[in-house]
């Protein structure tokens, strides 16, 4: 909301002095945030001059300039100065407005006397643009054209309101009555002390009759009639095109809007200045009567905006007896619109239901500066008061007249009462307030109390439709006295269990994964569905309003994200690298939708409950990393050691371990993975992701190297796989052996295979094998290949001798020969 | 030929080893001569032979002349020995002299997201008071996102939040605009009291550009228990300033609206360290929970009342780290991440 200060000054005193900063200083006290300043950007000299004679001057450009002689004060000859000028709409005598050198216009436009087109310019003379005043730019202002003859000399600024500015602040969905000037001014005066003089009180009031006036709905929203009130005033014998005044055209525009015509700015002006909405009928296009109702089926109606627009059942509508002539307190209809030939209007201020006029606006997609107040809840007793100051203006500036038509509806109003204890809103702030500021601030926002006991019964004011539980007459008193006397104390909470394991495993993952070189990356989960498809997903959740078609869809994976993140860091030079996400992803298969969701005010079934929160899809959260480049670049003594699949499957085991869990490979083919390199990761059985190479093929798509490590993990079924408490092993102390092993085989049998049979075969007195070399060539068959193992053993409760060890070792051969054929090398 | 054992004897054989010994420059030769100074093959040793010649009332004295000359050259070799291992070991730890400057890698350093290492600090700051932490879905029931939370379903507050809606709509289902959602949550699964706080993902329709992000971070706090008032909503707002900004934070509230509070304010923080000097700086939402938020979850406000607050964590690292500009926080730059180490 822009508040002219000017404006603002004729309902609460404010010093000659008071900046817009100044004002918007104070209002943030109460609770109106400040935007910013607008206009006051002008200052002098810019005086009222007379053409005394000019002669126009071809230029070598084609232009014609006119060098003008100019009286700009009243005697003397030193008073007259050279002007050039490129406008061409005066003649000598015309009352100008002009800039004399050490002015500034706004936009930091400053005059100086300077050379051009062969003259020195002593000062110019100023269209209505450059004055800020409008946007007219078809010549200079000439000041008869707005109906002024002043004395030669006289401050222009002063003249037309040119020093007027505004203040602009942002007003909550609460606030509706800060829409207004006279809102803001009361609100000042809360924040300030000093006096509010209510404007509407100073309003003298017209009444009309005769006009036919029903108002009926048939479907009520939510138990409430549409419209409460509804007043109509005629004014006839109209001069629709009569001048909008100056300073109306200047408030208007520091308040944001634009002038239209002497009628419709009348009805914004009084708009800005009350809160009311009002808008006016060309009374000679109105055929018969006015009715409110809701719209009928198929109904059409074309609005100002000359869009037809295809109305609902559920839009109230204001209606003559051949239809719609407006979508009521959203937009007029064009048949009964203003315009320049109109002699009589026919002006409506109401109250309209705050949730039927957010539903129109919305599902017309319509937010009109009515709607918007509509919505936000208007002063109920003003609607006559309103009308009135439009009439009075249009009387006043179009040479209008009272033509005794109009109506008046009104249902019976019943203001909210509410009853608090006096002590309640200490309670509740933790500031000790006394009964007679509570009583007091809550008169000084307009509400009537009356004192029974310890208790408060409060009528609120019709402008504070927002209030209607204590806790809200809690906030009136804490801002009006101050948040600022609010003390500081520390509430102290039972002892807490500090973070689940859950929170904890998250924690101990990222920083595994961190310690050992990955970095961790945020990525948006908005992707294609191409994207979505890389990973071998069949469907994702799809957003109605996306950011940008072309990712309208959820992620199902974190490795389409990994992809874009990756290119995007080899683009800017960091070639080598290994990122992480943990993050969520989201399944199309949710449980079943919920279409009429429970009221908010209570607490719903159990049965409900529970439908609700199975109507969101599934949204695991998962681990993944991706590598490509060098894992460690070349230095002194050490060759570069390649990113790929290798450190993938390392952050796996990173993963597991923080979790305490073991895991299992399966080797197979998984969509948007290297064939050849690929496997899933199986913990007790059940699959929680996979690990290996992006398939080259979607690698350079990407501009990524043939190389990419990758993983995805489901921490989400890691950790509910893991044990809750790692029960400890007895530690073997006896003396150990260790034996070496090469078992050739067929090279499609796996390491993991193998090594499951040799602690099988082996027995318990194996504690720990590991692969050391897989060899392949010389000496050994095609197609073969030799696996060496280095395996330690050990018994619990004696000295093992060799013979046992070799024993365990033939035993542990013959099984992988007769599982896999193997055979040891010799 | 038999050679008596005489003092002589036993002179010269010393002499002749010690001679032996000194000749003797480095530990390697040493060890590989330990035999011929000092060992079987020693002059000294064969004078034992001799021994076994003397007259048995002699045996004694002659004993006692060669265990002396011995314990001499054991010495002296001893003496020797150390010496040149230890020249040995200077040497050979000369010789193993690198520069350290230029040293092969076989480490990686990788790095926490710096937003997501906030989240966990000021998660660490409010379960060191005894709070708790909760979580919810991104994805969530309209329900839970606004209409528990006092968002009339035509309330023009619904339409301050720029919600991403998902298809199809009738089916209610939206990202969660704000961490409330698991406010709601907690206080339909939790006993009372409640104090937890709700840090996560938030989404709303803006563009990305200097100062906005469609996706971003948020820390929400709730404690709902008896007797809460806004007093505590200040102190526990005031340590958690100073926690994140130094000793010197103090915190401002100014009146404001939110649905799901009543009283609700802004909240400011005066931020000693800003760069250009001391200043307020916008941080967060903050209020005493809405009575119908708690009805919403079957709690009695007459019994129970509570605040909630909330505040940006991009926000946050922008104004007290410094970060310029969005897009380094969303576009997943390593350069953003590893410059933090994890110092948060």
């Amino acid at each position: 909301m822009r508040i002219p200060l000017g404006w603002l000054g004729e309902m609460v005193e404010l010093g000659s002095k008071v900046t817009p900063n100044d004002v918007m200083a104070e209002l943030v006290k109460v609770g109106l945030e400040e935007e910013g300043s607008h206009g006051g950007d002008i200052s002098g000299p810019v005086v009222v001059g007379e053409v005394l004679s000019f002669e126009a001057e071809e230029q070598k450009n084609g232009k014609t300039i006119r060098w003008c002689q100019v009286r700009v004060a009243t005697s003397g000859d030193e008073e007259i100065r050279g002007i050039v000028c490129g406008a061409a709409n005066f003649v000598a005598g015309d009352k100008v407005v002009v800039s004399l050198p050490g002015a500034v216009l706004p936009g930091g436009f400053e005059i100086a006397a300077r050379k051009t087109y062969g003259h020195v310019s002593d000062g110019m003379i100023a269209s209505s643009r450059e004055l800020g005043l409008g946007d007219e730019h078809e010549g200079i202002l000439v000041l008869s054209s707005i109906g002024l003859d002043p004395e030669i000399g006289l401050d222009a600024i002063a003249l037309l309101g040119l020093d007027e500015s505004a203040a602009e602040v942002n007003v909550t969905p609460d606030r509706g009555y800060c829409l207004s000037i006279r809102g803001i001014a009361r609100e000042y005066s809360h924040a300030t002390g000093v006096k509010f003089q209510d404007p509407v009180l100073s309003i003298d009031p017209v009444m009309g009759t005769g006009f036919a006036l029903e108002v009926k709905d048939n479907a009520p929203i939510h138990g409430k009639a549409g419209c409460s009130q509804f007043v109509l005033v005629g004014v006839s014998g109209l001069d629709a095109e009569a001048k909008v005044p100056d300073w109306m055209v200047s408030r208007l525009k520091l308040a944001g809007m634009r002038s239209i015509s002497i009628a419709v700015d009348i009805t914004n002006y009084a708009m800005l200045e009350l809160g009311q909405p009002l808008h006016a009928y060309d009374l000679d296009k109105l055929v018969g009567g006015i009715s409110v109702r809701r719209a009928k089926a198929g109904e059409e109606l074309v609005t100002l905006d000359q869009k037809t627009r295809q109305l609902h059942e559920e839009d109230l509508l204001i209606c003559d007896e051949q239809g719609p002539i407006g979508i009521a307190g959203v937009m007029g209809g064009a048949r009964t619109e203003v315009s320049s030939s109109t002699k009589s209007v026919l002006i409506e201020a109401a109250i309209f239901d705050p949730i039927s006029i957010a539903r129109s606006a919305r599902r017309h997609k319509l937010p009109s500066e009515a709607s918007k107040r509509f919505e936000r809840g208007v002063d109920s007793s003003i609607s006559r008061a309103a009308a009135s100051r439009a009439a009075r203006l249009l009387t006043e500036l179009a040479s209008g007249s009272f033509s005794g038509v109009g109506a008046e509806y009104a249902s019976a109003f019943e203001p909210a009462a509410i009853e608090m204890k006096l002590d309640y809103p200490g309670q509740l702030v933790g500031v000790e307030y006394s009964a007679d500021q509570v009583v007091a601030s809550l008169e000084e926002i307009g509400c009537t109390v009356t004192k029974i006991d310890d208790l408060v019964q409060v009528i609120v004011p019709s402008w504070r439709p927002d209030i209607t539980h204590k806790t809200d007459l809690v906030e009136e008193v804490a801002r009006l006295i101050g948040y600022d006397k609010i003390p500081a104390r520390l509430p102290v909470a039972p002892p807490g269990r500090g973070l689940t394991s859950r929170q904890k495993l998250r924690r101990r993952v990222l920083s595994g994964l961190t310690g050992a070189g990955f970095v961790e990356v945020l990525n948006y989960p908005f992707v294609s569905a191409e994207q979505n498809g890389w990973m071998g997903s069949v469907g994702a959740v799809e957003l109605e309003n996306p950011m940008q078609s072309e990712a309208s869809f959820l992620r199902t994976s974190l490795v389409p994200g990994l992809i874009a993140a990756a290119a995007r860091n080899i683009s800017r030079g960091s070639t080598d690298i290994a990122l992480l996400e943990e993050g969520s992803v989201f399944l199309p298969n949710g449980g079943s939708a919920v279409t009429a969701l429970p009221a908010g005010n209570e607490r719903p079934s159990e049965k409900i409950l529970a439908a609700l929160k199975a109507s969101i899809p599934v949204q695991p959260r998962l681990v993944s990393g991706l590598l490509a480049g060098n894992w460690l670049p070349q230095s002194p003594g050490q060759h570069s050691i390649p990113a790929g699949y290798p450190q993938a499957l390392g952050a796996l085991e990173i993963v597991m371990q923080q979790a305490a869990v073991s895991f299992e490979l399966e080797q197979l083919e998984i969509a948007g993975l290297h064939p050849g390199r690929a496997a899933n990761v199986l913990v007790a059985g059940k699959v929680v992701g996979f690990v290996g190479e992006v398939h080259p093929e979607l690698a350079s798509q990407n501009h990524l190297p043939r190389s990419v490590g990758v993983f995805e993990l489901n921490l989400d079924e890691i950790f509910a796989l893991a044990p809750d408490l790692v029960q400890a092993q007895e530690l073997g102390v006896m003396t150990f052996l260790t034996q070496d092993i090469s078992l050739v085989v067929d090279f499609q049998v796996s390491a993991a295979d193998l090594i499951k049979s040799i602690v099988t075969g082996a027995g318990e007195l194996l504690e720990e094998i590991r692969l050391v070399d897989d060899y392949r060539g010389k000496g050994l068959d095609a197609g073969q290949k030799s696996l060496t193992f280095s395996l330690l053993y050990r018994a619990n409760d004696r000295t093992l001798t060799q013979a046992e060890a070799t024993a365990a070792r033939d035993q542990a051969v013959e099984l992988a020969n007769q599982q896999f054929g193997a055979t040891l090398r010799g | 030929m038999s050679e008596k054992l005489t003092p002589e004897v036993v002179a010269q054989a010393l002499q002749e080893s010690l001679s032996a010994l000194a000749a003797v420059e480095d530990a390697a030769t040493l060890r590989g001569q330990k035999a011929q100074i000092v060992g079987e093959n020693s002059p000294i040793s064969r004078l034992n032979a001799l021994i076994k010649a003397v007259p048995n009332e002699q045996k004694a004295e002659a004993g006692k002349l060669v265990g002396g000359a011995r314990a001499k050259l054991n010495q002296a070799f001893e003496e020797k020995e150390v010496k040149l291992e230890s020249l040995a070991a200077n040497e050979a730890l000369a010789n193993e002299k690198v520069d350290m400057t230029a040293a092969p890698k076989f480490l990686k350093l990788g790095a926490r997201h710096p937003l997501s290492l906030l989240m966990d600090q000021v998660s660490d700051v409010f379960v060191g008071m005894g709070w708790e932490i909760a979580d919810g879905p991104e994805l969530e029931n309209e329900w839970f996102n606004f209409d528990a939370l006092n968002f009339h379903p035509d309330h023009p507050a619904r339409a301050m939040q720029d919600t991403f809606f998902v298809k199809p709509v009738e089916n209610h289902l939206l990202l969660r605009t704000h961490t409330s959602p698991v406010q709601v949550r907690s206080l339909l699964e939790r006993e009372l009291p409640v104090y937890v706080l709700c840090p996560g993902r938030v989404f709303r329709t803006d563009e990305l550009d200097a100062t906005h992000t469609p996706v971003f971070h948020q820390v929400e706090g709730l404690a709902i228990d008896k007797g809460l008032t806004m007093a505590d909503l200040r102190g526990t707002l005031e340590h958690f300033a100073r926690v994140m900004f130094g000793d010197e934070a103090k915190i401002r509230l100014r009146p404001s609206f939110f649905p799901f509070t009543e009283p609700s304010a802004e909240l400011d923080v005066w931020h000693p360290d800003a760069k250009g000097g001391p200043r307020w700086v916008e941080w967060g939402g903050c209020g005493m929970v809405n009575p119908n938020v708690l009805l919403a979850a079957g709690i009695d406000p007459e019994v129970y009342s509570g605040f909630a607050f909330g505040m940006g964590i991009e926000r946050t690292l922008m104004f007290r780290n410094g970060v310029k500009d969005m897009h380094d926080m969303v576009e997943a730059d390593v350069r953003f991440s590893t410059q933090f180490g994890s110092v948060i």
